[in-house]
């Protein structure tokens, strides 16, 4: 017996939501970028049980530009930390305030 | 008839089962005398005579050593992540254990086995493939298992909480981030030519090719040679075992390491060092086939006994194979005794300006062929 | 059978989930993500799709968080400090992170109820040979974005992480003392 379309659909929403709440919660900028990719992948899930509950090879192909993405965002991303870190010796987003004032 | 039923879906899992439990006990065994010959071979290059105390010529030397790791004292450092402390060498030795299901071994043996398997059994085991997964993504699957292993070495550098450690982990994180690039540059030449991800379908593919490049290792030798370069620093081996440079880091990411943890990532070491020479042996050297052994048996009237398909093909296959792969092992052990070490930067340099380049041009010259030759 | 390896992939997603945002160790919350990760290719086994289960265990595990621990170890970072400023707000978060959860299963369970036009050919769509061949065909114009974007994202990431000089710490104390 196998689980249908509704279950995995239901996992990528909790995963989703998961990843949304800490997305508010962290407060360092490496936190916040594990969990977008938590979404990403909660993302992905509902692709390949769609691609597999229509027998269509869009959905995975769709994952695999989300894949692609996400290795750049965390390319860019990390970049971005660690020259953040080497200005500010931080990586709390709170102190990403050199625009403030 | 409930019975039946059992039996028809369980039997494929006990034959799974019991294939995978042979299989790691047997690469665990030969990873245990490799590190034995790795001592003698060491000592005859440097003029000594190596362990030879614990039975005759050492051979049972493995097995003291084991002994010895379980009987230590077990040290924990006392300011060291508990959690991921534990894990580390797990992941280590899991990673290095798990390529090795997805390995061919040996050609499909044909056999008649309906008079000794009931219900039916012996017509789903008509064909035995000596292979225990047989997946569609094959070296995928490897580059990606080989890929989790980083982090048994990472994780065991920071959670020891001691700068050689985390230096020793630090340095590996890098090496293994920046050769792996190049070792699936090397790689992707292979899956030009054969046109598979599947370790049976590029083993195929090489039986299958002219008679002048039978072995991948013709068309493909700059890839080779990447490959093989590549595969000495993602195992950590001399002249890139920057990780554990014993004479900077003491240890590197095992110094606080002890007993049975330390154990596993030694295990996990040379258990990498087998699974990389399996797959440099399945990607270029033809894994289990030697090229005209159909044909000889053949020739010489022997096809009941050599013929492709019977038993003793697949035993002198087998044989080869493993030839092959200790051929490579002693390769590993010939340069820890003539190489030096290189320094960090020199490393870096080396995998991205001129190795990762290289296997890029090597992709882009395969693409070209591969794309005229089929016009 | 498939669908009590589901629920034990599911259960050990959500906990490594819970676990990824609920520890302030950036270290731990990696580890948990790559347990997320994981259990998805599992996951994505059962769906008989093994080409994005590889895939997400190479890009995801093997290449993304392998980057994410190297900059934690590298950055040495300690944990999160407690929250001072707008404390009050925890509890909001925690109900907009309901709200949105409601919101989701409501439009997932709205397209459960489309019909279901599931082919014989399930499960070849999974395999390489048909991937590939979509990808090279029918999406050649979305793949060559990809790259391109992917060229970017290297010249990019490469001229943000270098070393523009030695950063001036004093400057960047100061600014802080007086900033706060």
């Amino acid at each position: 017996m196998e689980p249908g379309l509704g279950s995995y659909l239901a996992l990528s929403g909790i995963l989703f939501s998961i990843g949304a709440v800490g997305v508010i919660y962290k407060r360092n900028a490496i936190g916040m970028f594990m969990c977008i990719e938590l979404m990403l992948n909660a993302v992905n899930l509902s692709f390949v049980a769609f691609s597999r509950h229509y027998g269509d090879v869009t959905g995975q192909l769709f994952v695999f530009v989300v894949m692609s993405v996400a290795a750049a965002e965390a390319a860019v991303g990390l970049g971005i930390i660690i020259t953040f870190f080497r200005n500010r010796l931080s990586v709390d987003v709170d102190d990403a305030s050199i625009l403030k004032n | 008839m409930e019975f039946e039923s059992v039996v028809q879906t369980v039997f494929p899992f006990a034959v799974i089962a019991v294939a995978i439990f042979l299989a790691f006990n047997g690469v665990l065994m030969i990873v245990a005398y490799t590190v034995l010959a790795e001592r003698k071979v060491l000592g005859w290059i440097q003029g000594r005579i190596g362990p030879n105390r614990v039975g005759p010529w050492g051979v049972l030397q493995p097995f003291a050593d084991l002994l010895k790791f379980i009987f230590k004292e077990d040290l924990v450092p006392d300011k060291s992540t508990k959690f991921i402390y534990y894990l580390a060498p797990l992941v280590a030795l899991t990673a290095a254990l798990m390529p090795i299901i997805v390995y061919p071994f040996g050609p499909s043996i044909k056999a008649d086995l309906s008079e000794w398997l009931p219900y039916g059994l012996g017509e789903t085991f008509s064909h035995i493939p000596l292979v225990i997964a047989d997946l569609d993504v094959g070296i995928l699957y490897v580059l990606a298992i080989t890929s989790v292993g980083v982090y048994g070495i990472a994780l065991a550098g920071w959670s020891s909480n001691s700068k050689y450690s985390l230096m020793g982990g630090l340095r590996s994180s890098a090496q293994m981030i920046s050769y792996e690039l190049a070792m699936g540059a090397s790689v992707i030449g292979v899956v030009l030519l054969s046109g598979t991800l599947s370790l049976t379908g590029i083993i195929d593919a090489q039986i299958h090719s002219p008679w002048w490049s039978k072995w991948f290792i013709v068309p493909q030798f700059v890839g080779f040679m990447v490959f093989l370069i590549a595969a000495f620093a993602e195992t950590n081996r001399v002249p890139f075992d920057l990780p554990e440079a014993e004479t900077e880091l003491v240890a590197g990411f095992h110094t606080e390491y002890s007993a049975l943890k330390f154990a596993l990532f030694f295990m996990a070491e040379y258990v990498n060092m087998f699974t990389v020479s399996v797959m440099c042996v399945t990607l270029f050297l033809g894994g289990w086939y030697i090229p005209g052994l159909d044909w000889l048996a053949r020739q010489t009237d022997l096809v009941w006994l050599f013929g492709a398909g019977t038993v003793g093909y697949a035993v002198v296959s087998h044989v080869g194979f493993l030839l092959k792969i200790f051929a490579f092992l002693f390769l590993y052990i010939w340069i820890r005794g003539t190489l030096p070490r290189f320094r960090f930067d020199q490393l870096m340099n080396f995998g991205w300006k001129f190795l990762l380049p290289v296997a890029l041009a090597n992709v882009i010259l395969t693409v070209i062929v591969v794309f005229f030759w089929h016009r | 059978m498939v669908s009590v390896l589901f629920f034990i992939l599911a259960g050990l997603a959500i906990a490594c989930a819970v676990s990824c945002v609920y520890h302030k160790n950036p270290l731990y919350s990696a580890v948990s993500l790559i347990g997320v990760f994981i259990s998805l290719a599992c996951i994505y086994l059962t769906l008989a799709a093994p080409f994005i289960a590889i895939v997400q265990i190479l890009v995801y595990a093997g290449a993304i968080m392998v980057l994410v621990v190297f900059v934690i170890m590298l950055l040495n970072l300690d944990e999160d400090k407690p929250l001072t400023r707008l404390r009050y707000l925890f509890p909001i978060g925690g109900v907009l992170g309901l709200v949105l959860l409601a919101q989701t299963l409501f439009i997932f369970y709205a397209v459960t109820k489309t019909p279901h036009t599931s082919s014989e050919q399930g499960n070849v769509v999974g395999q390489s040979m048909s991937i590939g061949r979509a990808m090279y065909t029918e999406y050649l114009l979305p793949v060559e974005i990809v790259g391109i974007l992917l060229l970017m994202a290297i010249v990019g990431a490469m001229i943000m992480s270098r070393r523009m000089g030695e950063p001036n710490l004093e400057a960047v104390e100061g600014s802080r003392e007086g900033g706060d």
